[in-house]
């Protein structure tokens, strides 16, 4: 019965929703949803921006503001972590190619529906488990550059080194965060599954800005450091 | 079926609990208030500030009563200490600045009626909304909590130049805790703000009703959108000075702090640092900042005015232009704060064109609102009159731009009293007649309930010529020299000065005690008021097209159609002389 | 209501302007080379914005006195022409002015902050520090001394950590706590500072600069007439800004070669 009442609506949904636009007078984002949450990412998106271009700034001026700074090799391992950050954005975009050609509608109703769903899902596991691998390597950064005696307070080329890398692995430890809320709701109760659409939109975006930001990141410490 | 897609709509539902309604609420309505809540604790404590600074300048020596109380070691037997006359101007610069201006004009009206004047149901992102406020009510309480650290309030000014704020307790008292918790509250601001700016952005583009176009919008609403885009970039980055400024504090880093500096018989260990380059970041914030400030009560005037003009406002497309202008102009100018710091030279020119270009749009607003009174039928109520109001200090803050924008004259009067006298015109009095005219115009819709016209038509006046009694002398003062943040008067110039200290020393006090008139009315009106209808004041914006106070979803379940745009006033052939922005009435001629 | 208000608007402008005209606070007098033409600049400016502010609130006072006639049936009025010549007009006239006070005024402000400074000056050491300013002549063999900021002792009189043991040059510096200058001498001063920001100023010689932690900037000026002057830190500094000062003195040129054989004899 759960399942005809369902169909019906995909019969009629066209109908209905543009019945709710001419009655809700509501801009068609709120109804269809897609464009709120990704028209605040990207928001978020420019003030993230804004505040590494002013630590840029910073370190461009710092650079020349004294001759104490002290040029070191990067870590290796965080070509190897870009690598992973990279293949984390490739397996976002699988996910992508699952999830958002499923009708919401269908989500939880037909076999191949359910299939799709769970290969997605599982993508999005694995994106998730590199972006942890990535704080792993960053960590090990970390260690490295301890090693060689080279911490926060030593000499403004590792202050800068620390603050960007810390800065960028806080801002992307939140991207995993998001990503459990995503996980949370594919997985979760079945209506509301435009939200869910809405709601992994808006984390694509971020999660594709963070690897862009790191990217900037190591080629300016890469030119500075 | 029809119920799933209103639920879609519907971001959540009518909260039943006490804690839900009124305390952590999801409805800007209420997160509004809350701010508005705040910003006013905020004022009254840093007027009183205020008043300790100006009876300290005045009477140095005369014991202040109870002031031992609050610092036993600041104030001892009530007579003020120099570093806690800097403690308290520090604290009331950053309280003035941040939780008053920033957050009544912005905060406080933006979240209440934004949503409902282009015809939503509530912000975008609600739960962010929520975590706006108390964030930024977290900041207001790690700032108050500077006052009770030992070491006390912070010395360095609400500008916390490096490296007196960046040094640690070497640099002198203060300077330990409680510069550390000024830098923590102000970064938790800016985490605040920008939440906050995210909703009004998302809000605005994505929320609008069915003919809401942008042109349709409010002169509020557009001021309020402009400012939320500043207010993004801008408060980003002051984030990253803030936390570059706490490391430096706390984690011996050197990003300010330059080498070789001897500090208490210390020779500090850091090296290297940039003193300038803590102030470019913080004035590439804190000029975009001052609109912040002033931009929605721009935006308030403009749309308050043509309600009592019974007019349009003249030029409604020139005014949204000018108000863009200005947001975008105000990025560019940041150097005029620092003529004299030290950078290139050169640069001068640099920053001083566009902020003397500035004036330009700003003369443009200032025209466009005294040519809407022009042909007026005025209706004197008390929201017009801190209208009109603000047209003359608008001008009177704006017109000692023109010295300061220029470097040679700069050079006179960079940080003396005429400094002081310009942005408290524009950002003490203006802003905040903004402010007063927002909150006669829209408490009857906020609380259902009139506030009494008599009381505001005294606080008013009292306000108006008070004010002009306190700053006007202060371009005297700065014309002859007097120099900024003293805490006493002993240069030979300057004691020859101290009676004109005198005279606005009582004009302060006087004006501050008539803001106990605002207060009184605010409070009395709240529960005494006579109730009011939906639109008292025949206005035309969505907010005057539902009850007084609006419903849970703003429009009781109605969904808002938009024809006209808000400048419908002083139409002829019409049933009354307004066409309301809902009516799909055709107008003809006026 | 409307009437009060233009009368109150229309009182306060008149007696803020009269007290602007009356000078009856006003800049000292002008004792530098470079200071009439920042005086110049400042007449300009002032009679410029003074008609701008005099404008403004007397058409303010004006349109509200007019929209305060109660009768009803008179007919709303639009002000002539609309926005446009509003918008028009405030781009041509205040742009031409700004335009006007750019080009003067970035003549008197590179006088003094872009011009190099004279060939011949007389060059004198100023450091700032919490809380007071320390003047440093090079002495007899007109060389300065190296500064070293560990050997700094105020109890012993070594505010800018000279090192007369090792150093041949600091021997014969001469450090003072006021500023002694020959008039219509060309000045050379380098600043820096001990500590945290402060700033130069003397309001006679139309002169501000700010003393950078980490920089050494220069300021040059000439002073035309002899007299005490007072500099004052005008930088935040701490909790002894207020009394942060010290004081110039313009002496004639004979009394300046008198002092400063004084002072090396020292």
């Amino acid at each position: 019965m759960q399942a005809e009442a369902q169909v019906t609506l995909d019969h009629e949904s066209k109908a209905l929703l543009s019945q709710a636009r001419t009655q809700f007078s509501a801009s068609p984002a709120l109804v269809s949803g897609t464009t709120t949450s990704e028209t605040g990412m990207w928001v978020v998106v420019a003030a993230i921006s804004m505040s590494f271009a002013a630590f840029t700034s910073s370190m461009i001026v710092r650079q020349g503001s004294s001759a104490d700074w002290l040029h070191f090799h990067l870590p290796r391992v965080l070509y190897v972590n870009t690598l992973i950050l990279l293949a984390s954005s490739l397996t976002l975009e699988l996910t992508r190619r699952r999830i958002i050609a499923i009708p919401a509608t269908l989500r939880h109703s037909s076999a191949d529906a359910g299939t799709l769903l769970s290969n997605g899902i599982y993508w999005l596991y694995v994106t998730g488990a590199l972006g942890l691998i990535f704080i792993l390597g960053q960590f090990l950064a970390w260690r490295n550059l301890a090693a060689q005696g080279l911490y926060l307070a030593t000499n403004p080329s590792s202050s800068f080194f620390y603050v960007f890398t810390a800065l960028h692995g806080v801002h992307l430890l939140g991207g995993i965060g998001g990503l459990a809320y995503v996980l949370r709701k594919l997985t979760g109760s079945k209506t509301d599954s435009a939200m869910h659409v809405r709601s992994f939109g808006a984390f694509s975006i971020y999660w594709h800005f963070m690897d862009i930001l790191w990217v900037y990141l190591l080629l300016l410490l890469a030119m500075r450091m | 079926m029809q119920e799933t897609s209103l639920q879609a709509v519907h971001q959540h539902a009518p909260p039943t609990s006490f804690i839900r309604k009124h305390v952590f609420s999801l409805d800007h309505k209420v997160i509004g208030k809350q701010y508005y809540g705040l910003a006013l604790v905020a004022v009254f404590v840093g007027m009183i500030l205020s008043w300790l600074m100006r009876i300290h300048l005045a009477w140095p020596t005369w014991p202040i009563p109870g002031l031992d109380k609050l610092s036993a070691v600041g104030a001892p037997a009530g007579v003020m200490t120099p570093e806690y006359y800097l403690s308290l101007m520090t604290m009331h610069g950053t309280i003035m600045v941040f939780f008053v201006l920033t957050n009544a004009p912005f905060a406080a009206f933006g979240n209440y009626f934004l949503p409902i004047q282009i015809g939503a149901e509530d912000m975008a992102f609600p739960r962010f909304n929520m975590m706006s406020f108390w964030t930024t009510f977290t900041a207001f309480l790690v700032m108050v909590a500077a006052f009770f650290v030992s070491d006390g309030p912070p010395i360095s000014g609400w500008t916390a130049y490096a490296p007196l704020s960046a040094i640690g307790k070497d640099a002198g008292p203060g300077l330990a805790m409680g510069q550390n918790l000024w830098a923590i509250s102000i970064a938790i601001f800016c985490v605040g703000s920008l939440l906050g700016a995210l909703n009004f952005i998302a809000t605005t583009l994505d929320l609008r009703t069915k003919g809401m176009s942008l042109s349709r919008m409010p002169y509020s609403t557009w001021a309020w959108f402009v400012t939320a885009v500043i207010s993004l970039l801008a408060f980003a980055v002051l984030l990253p000075a803030c936390i570059l400024l706490i490391l430096d504090r706390t984690a011996g880093t050197s990003f300010f702090i330059a080498s070789g500096l001897v500090l208490s018989d210390h020779l500090q260990p850091h090296s290297g640092g940039s003193t300038l380059l803590w102030q470019h970041l913080f004035w590439f914030f804190g000029h975009p900042e001052v609109y912040i400030a002033i931009l929605p009560s721009i935006g308030i005037v403009a749309t308050i005015l043509p309600v009592f003009a019974r007019k349009p406002l003249l030029g409604p497309r020139a005014t949204i232009g000018c108000m863009i202008a200005i947001g975008f102009l105000s990025y560019m100018v940041w150097g005029h704060h620092m003529f004299v710091s030290g950078m290139n030279p050169f640069s001068a020119n640099l920053f001083s064109v566009p902020t003397l270009f500035i004036t330009i749009p700003a003369t443009i607003l200032t025209l466009l609102l005294s040519a809407t009174v022009y042909g007026a039928k005025m209706r004197f109520h008390t929201p017009a009159l801190f209208c009109l109001g603000f047209i003359s200090v608008f001008i009177s803050g704006g017109v000692s731009g023109f010295f300061l924008a220029q470097p040679s004259l700069d050079v006179y009067l960079h940080a003396t009293y005429f400094v002081v006298a310009h942005f408290h015109f524009v950002m003490a009095v203006a802003s905040i007649f903004g402010v007063f005219a927002a909150t006669y115009f829209w408490f009857p819709k906020m609380f259902g309930r009139m506030m009494n016209d008599t009381l505001g038509k005294w606080h008013f006046w009292l306000t108006f010529i008070g004010v002009y009694c306190i700053f006007m002398p202060m371009h005297y003062l700065g014309l002859a020299g007097n120099v900024r943040r003293y805490s006493a008067f002993v240069d030979d110039y300057l004691i020859p000065l101290i009676p004109v200290h005198k005279f606005i020393t009582i004009a302060a006090l006087a004006t501050g005690a008539a803001q106990f008139i605002f207060l009184f009315n605010l409070i009395w009106s709240r529960f005494k008021g006579p109730i009011a209808p939906e639109n008292p004041w025949e206005a035309t914006s969505l907010e005057w097209s539902t009850t007084s106070p609006p419903p849970f979803d703003n429009f009781g379940g109605r969904h808002m159609v938009v024809y006209q745009g808000p400048n419908e006033f002083g139409v002829e052939g019409s049933a009354n002389d307004y066409v309301m922005q809902t009516s799909p009435e055709k107008i003809v001629s006026r | 209501m409307g009437k009060l208000f233009a009368a109150a608007v229309f009182v306060i402008t008149i007696v803020s302007v009269a007290i602007f005209v009356m000078h009856t606070w006003w800049l000292p007098i002008d004792i530098s080379t470079t200071g009439p033409a920042i005086d110049h600049q400042m007449d300009e400016t002032m009679i410029g914005v003074g008609i701008l502010f005099l404008a403004g609130q007397l058409v303010l006072a004006a349109f509200v006195w007019g929209s305060s006639n109660a009768s009803s049936g008179r007919k709303m009025k639009i002000f002539p022409g609309g926005a446009t010549p509003l918008v028009a007009g405030a781009i041509i006239l205040v742009g031409l002015e700004i335009l006007t006070l750019t080009f003067v005024g970035s003549k008197a402000w590179g006088a003094i902050y872009i011009a190099p400074p004279a060939e011949n000056s007389l060059k004198i050491d100023v450091q700032a520090e919490q809380f007071a300013f320390y003047f440093r002549y090079a002495g007899p063999d007109g060389q300065f001394g190296a500064l070293h900021p560990d050997k700094i002792d105020d109890g012993s009189g070594n505010y800018f950590g000279l090192d007369p043991a090792n150093d041949i040059a600091a021997r014969d510096d001469i450090v003072v706590g006021s500023l002694t200058i020959p008039v219509n001498t060309p000045i050379w001063l380098k600043l820096h500072s001990k500590d945290v920001g402060h700033s130069f100023y003397v309001r006679e010689l139309r002169v501000q600069q700010d003393f950078v932690p980490g920089l050494e900037i220069p300021l040059h000026f000439t002073a035309n007439q002899t007299g005490k002057f007072e500099i004052v830190c005008t930088q935040l500094c701490g909790l002894g800004h207020y009394n942060m000062k010290a004081y110039l003195e313009v002496v004639s040129q004979d009394d300046f070669q008198q002092w400063l054989k004084t002072q090396a004899g020292q």
